[in-house]
C-alpha cells in the first residue's frame, strides 16, 4: 500500500530516463578507472569531477522544480539550502583533518587556531561522525525551510514576495557566513580537505565513487519527486500553483501542502551541496550569493519547468555551456551570453527544451485531441484549445 | 448566538466592513433557511461579492454575527475551516483548474480527507470513479471528462465551477454571478442546474439578470450600499420604489 506512489510514478519515460542515469553511475567511473589513459574510451578524472559537480546542480535544479514548476513557489534563494548542506559535510571534512592541517591542532581546525580560538564551538561538536554529519545535512537546510515556510506560507507571501525575501534569506546568510567570528572560516570558508570516511578526496577511485553517489542521489531524488508529481497530492500541487484561492475554497490547507514541498525541496537542495563539496573541494559564502540562486532558476527555466527531466537536462546543458565558453577566447562574453540565453528562453522556448519537446511529441501522436468533440454544447467553443502558459510568479 | 440563529442555514446580523473608510457593508441582516435558494441583486458595488467574502472568511467583519447551521460561528473560521463545515464557493469568474483534466478538477473537489498525507497515498477507485461520472452528468459535462478545462468554453467552464462544489457536497452554496457571458439557452440550462442542486442544498446566487433571477423563481434580497433594500418575491422586489430608483430604474 504505502509503495503505491512509487510504482504510479514509473512511467515509462521515468523509467527510461532512471535507467539511463543507471547507466551513467556505472560507465562513468568505469571508464575513467579501468581504461587506460591511452584509449579513445578513457574519461579523465577532471571530465568526472566535472561532471560530479554538474549532477549535484542537477540535484538542487531537481529541488528547485518540484516547487517551482509545480506549485508556483518561485524560490530565488534555494542556494542557501545548497550552501549549508555543503557547510556540513564541509564541517566534517574539516575536523577529518586532524592533525594533518597547517597547525597540527587534533581538534581545532586551521582558521580556528590562527584566529586563537582556544576551544571548539559547541555547534561544531558531532560533526567528526560521519552519520551525525549526514544528519545535519538534511536537517538544517529543512529546518530552516520550515521555519521559514512557516512564517511565509501562513502570512500568504506569494508570488514576488515571497522570491524577494528568499533572495533577503540567502543575502544574510552569506553576510553572516562571511563573517569570521560566526565560526565557518569567514570569507576563505572552508578547504583543504583530505579524507572523506577514509579515502583520499583528491584520489581518482574516491572521485569516480563520488561522481556514482551523487548520480544515485539524483535517481532517488527524481524518484521521490516523480511520486510526488504523479500523485494526487501532485494534482494539489499544481491546483494551488493556478489557483490558490479556489484550492483554499475547495477544503485544502494550501500552507501545509506548501510547507511540505519546500522543506522536502529544501532538504534535497542540502545533499546536493553536501555532495558538491567533496568534489569541488572547497565551501565558502560564495555559494550564498543571491546570483547563483537565480542561475540555478535559470537551468530550469532553461531545461523545461515542470517537467523534472527538464531541470536535470538544463541544469547540465547550461553548466557545461558556461564551462565551455568560460574557458575559451568567449570568457568575457559569458554573462552576456547567459543574460542572452535567459531573454530567448523566455521569448521562443516559454516551456524550456524538454516541455517543448514534450509538447512537440504529444501534438504528433494525438492528433485527433486538436479535433471539436462531438458535443453540441462543446461544439461553440470560442477558446482555442491551448492552456496559457503562465507567466513567471 | 440566540435563538433566532436556530433553524436556519445562514444568519448574518449586523454585519459591517469597511475598507479605508468605505463602507462596503453596513448593517447588513440575512437569514436563508434550510433547503431555500436565494437570489440577491443589487447594484455594483452594493456589497454583494464582500458578503459572500464574510461568509467564506475571505473578509473578517468589522462588526457582526455570522452563523452557520444555527449553531456555527463563521467570523472565527478561516476559508479552510469554512470549506470543511460544508460552505461551496463559485467565483464571480469562472475559476477552475486550467490545466487539469476536468476528471481531475471533479477529482480535486470530490469530499475527502484533505490532508498531505491522505492525498499522496490516494489512489483511483471505482467509488470516486462512479461519483465523478454521476457529477458530470448532472453538470452536462460527461463527453468532456478527458478534456484539459482550460480548452472549455465560457460556459462550460462555469458548469465544471458548479460541479466542483456539488463535489464537495457542501450543504450550502454561494453562486456568484452564474451567467455572466452565458448565451440563452446556457442561461436556460444553468437555472435548470440550479433547481436540480436545490433540491437537497440550500442555495444562494448573485446575479444581475433579471431574466434569470425570474427564472428561478424565487426569494429575492436587493442590496445597495451594503445594506438590504428590499425582500420578497421577484414581483414585490421589482415594484419596490427604492429598488427602482436605485437598481432597475433607468
Amino acid at each position: 500500500m504505502s509503495a503505491f506512489p512509487l510504482t504510479r510514478a514509473l512511467d515509462r519515460g521515468t523509467t527510461i530516463f532512471l535507467a539511463l542515469l543507471a547507466a551513467i553511475a556505472i560507465v562513468v567511473p568505469l571508464l575513467n578507472l579501468l581504461v587506460p589513459a591511452s584509449s579513445p574510451f578513457h574519461l579523465s578524472s577532471y571530465f568526472v569531477a566535472l561532471f560530479g559537480k554538474y549532477i549535484c546542480y542537477a540535484i538542487l535544479a531537481l529541488s528547485i522544480d518540484l516547487i517551482w514548476g509545480y506549485c508556483g513557489i518561485l524560490s530565488l534563494g534555494h542556494g542557501a539550502f545548497f550552501a549549508l548542506g555543503g557547510y556540513a559535510m564541509g564541517m566534517y571534512l574539516m575536523r577529518q583533518i586532524g592533525t594533518r592541517g597547517v597547525y597540527a591542532h587534533p581538534i581545532l581546525p586551521d582558521f580556528m587556531v590562527f584566529l586563537n580560538w582556544p576551544e571548539l564551538p559547541v555547534y561544531w561538536y558531532g560533526f567528526q561522525h560521519f552519520p551525525y554529519a549526514l544528519l545535519m545535512i538534511v536537517l538544517v537546510p529543512g529546518l530552516l525551510a520550515f521555519m521559514f515556510g512557516w512564517f511565509a506560507f501562513r502570512s500568504r507571501v506569494t508570488g514576488v514576495y515571497l522570491s524577494i525575501i528568499t533572495q533577503a534569506l540567502t543575502y544574510a546568510l552569506m553576510q553572516g557566513f562571511f563573517r569570521n567570528n560566526f565560526g565557518f572560516g569567514g570569507n576563505n570558508g572552508l578547504t583543504d580537505f583530505k579524507e572523506i570516511l577514509g579515502f583520499n578526496v583528491q584520489a581518482p577511485g574516491t572521485r569516480a565513487a563520488l561522481f556514482a553517489v551523487s548520480t544515485l542521489a539524483l535517481m532517488i531524488g527524481f524518484l521521490i519527486c516523480r511520486s510526488i508529481v504523479a500523485s494526487k497530492l501532485g494534482k494539489v500541487l499544481i491546483a494551488i500553483r493556478d489557483a490558490e484561492s479556489r484550492t483554499r475554497f475547495l477544503g485544502y490547507r494550501v500552507e501545509s501542502y506548501k510547507l511540505f514541498v519546500f522543506t522536502l525541496s529544501a532538504c534535497m537542495a542540502g545533499v546536493a551541496g553536501a555532495l558538491y563539496v567533496p568534489q569541488v573541494g572547497i565551501i565558502n559564502p560564495g555559494e550564498f550569493s543571491p546570483a547563483s540562486s537565480i542561475e540555478a532558476v535559470l537551468w530550469v527555466a532553461v531545461g523545461g519547468r515542470g517537467t523534472l527531466t527538464g531541470a536535470v537536462v538544463g541544469a547540465i546543458l547550461v553548466n557545461y555551456a558556461k564551462t565551455t565558453f568560460t574557458s575559451g577566447p568567449l570568457a568575457p562574453y559569458w554573462l552576456f551570453m547567459l543574460g542572452g540565453l535567459f531573454v530567448a528562453v523566455t521569448l521562443l522556448l516559454p516551456h524550456g527544451i524538454v516541455g517543448t519537446a514534450q509538447q512537440w511529441w504529444a501534438s504528433r501522436r494525438k492528433p485527433h485531441e486538436r479535433r471539436p468533440v462531438a458535443n453540441g454544447a462543446a461544439a461553440a467553443n470560442p477558446h482555442p484549445s491551448e492552456p496559457a502558459p503562465r507567466a513567471a510568479e | 448566538m440566540n435563538e433566532l440563529t436556530a433553524g436556519s442555514m445562514l444568519y448574518l446580523d449586523g454585519i459591517s466592513v469597511s475598507f479605508d473608510g468605505f463602507k462596503a457593508l453596513n448593517n447588513l441582516s440575512l437569514t436563508v433557511a434550510p433547503g431555500e435558494m436565494r437570489a440577491i441583486i443589487g447594484p455594483n458595488g452594493a456589497g454583494k461579492t464582500t458578503m459572500m467574502d464574510v461568509v467564506t472568511g475571505k473578509t473578517r467583519p468589522d462588526d457582526g454575527e455570522v452563523f452557520f447551521n444555527g449553531t456555527q460561528d463563521l467570523t472565527a473560521l478561516d476559508e479552510t475551516q469554512i470549506a470543511e463545515l460544508g460552505i461551496g464557493r463559485k467565483f464571480q469568474k469562472p475559476t477552475v483548474f486550467e490545466m487539469h483534466t476536468v476528471e481531475d478538477n471533479i477529482l480535486l473537489a470530490l469530499k475527502s480527507d484533505r490532508h498531505a498525507r491522505a492525498t499522496l497515498f490516494w489512489r483511483p477507485n471505482n467509488e470516486d470513479d462512479r461519483r465523478i461520472e454521476s457529477i458530470l452528468q448532472i453538470v452536462r459535462l460527461s463527453p468532456l471528462r478527458e478534456r484539459i478545462a482550460g480548452s472549455l468554453s465560457h460556459g462550460q467552464k462555469q458548469w465544471l465551477e458548479i460541479g466542483m462544489l456539488l463535489a464537495q457536497e457542501p450543504k450550502l452554496l454561494l453562486v456568484d454571478e452564474p451567467v455572466a457571458g452565458m448565451t440563452d439557452a446556457e442561461t436556460r440550462q444553468t437555472a435548470e442546474l440550479l433547481k436540480e442542486i436545490n433540491r437537497d442544498r440550500t442555495v444562494i446566487v448573485v446575479e444581475h439578470d433579471m431574466t434569470f433571477v425570474r427564472d428561478l423563481g424565487v426569494k429575492v434580497t436587493c442590496l445597495h450600499e451594503g445594506t438590504v433594500i428590499a425582500e420578497g418575491t421577484i414581483d414585490q422586489v421589482s415594484a419596490n420604489q427604492r429598488v427602482i430608483e436605485v437598481y432597475l430604474g433607468r
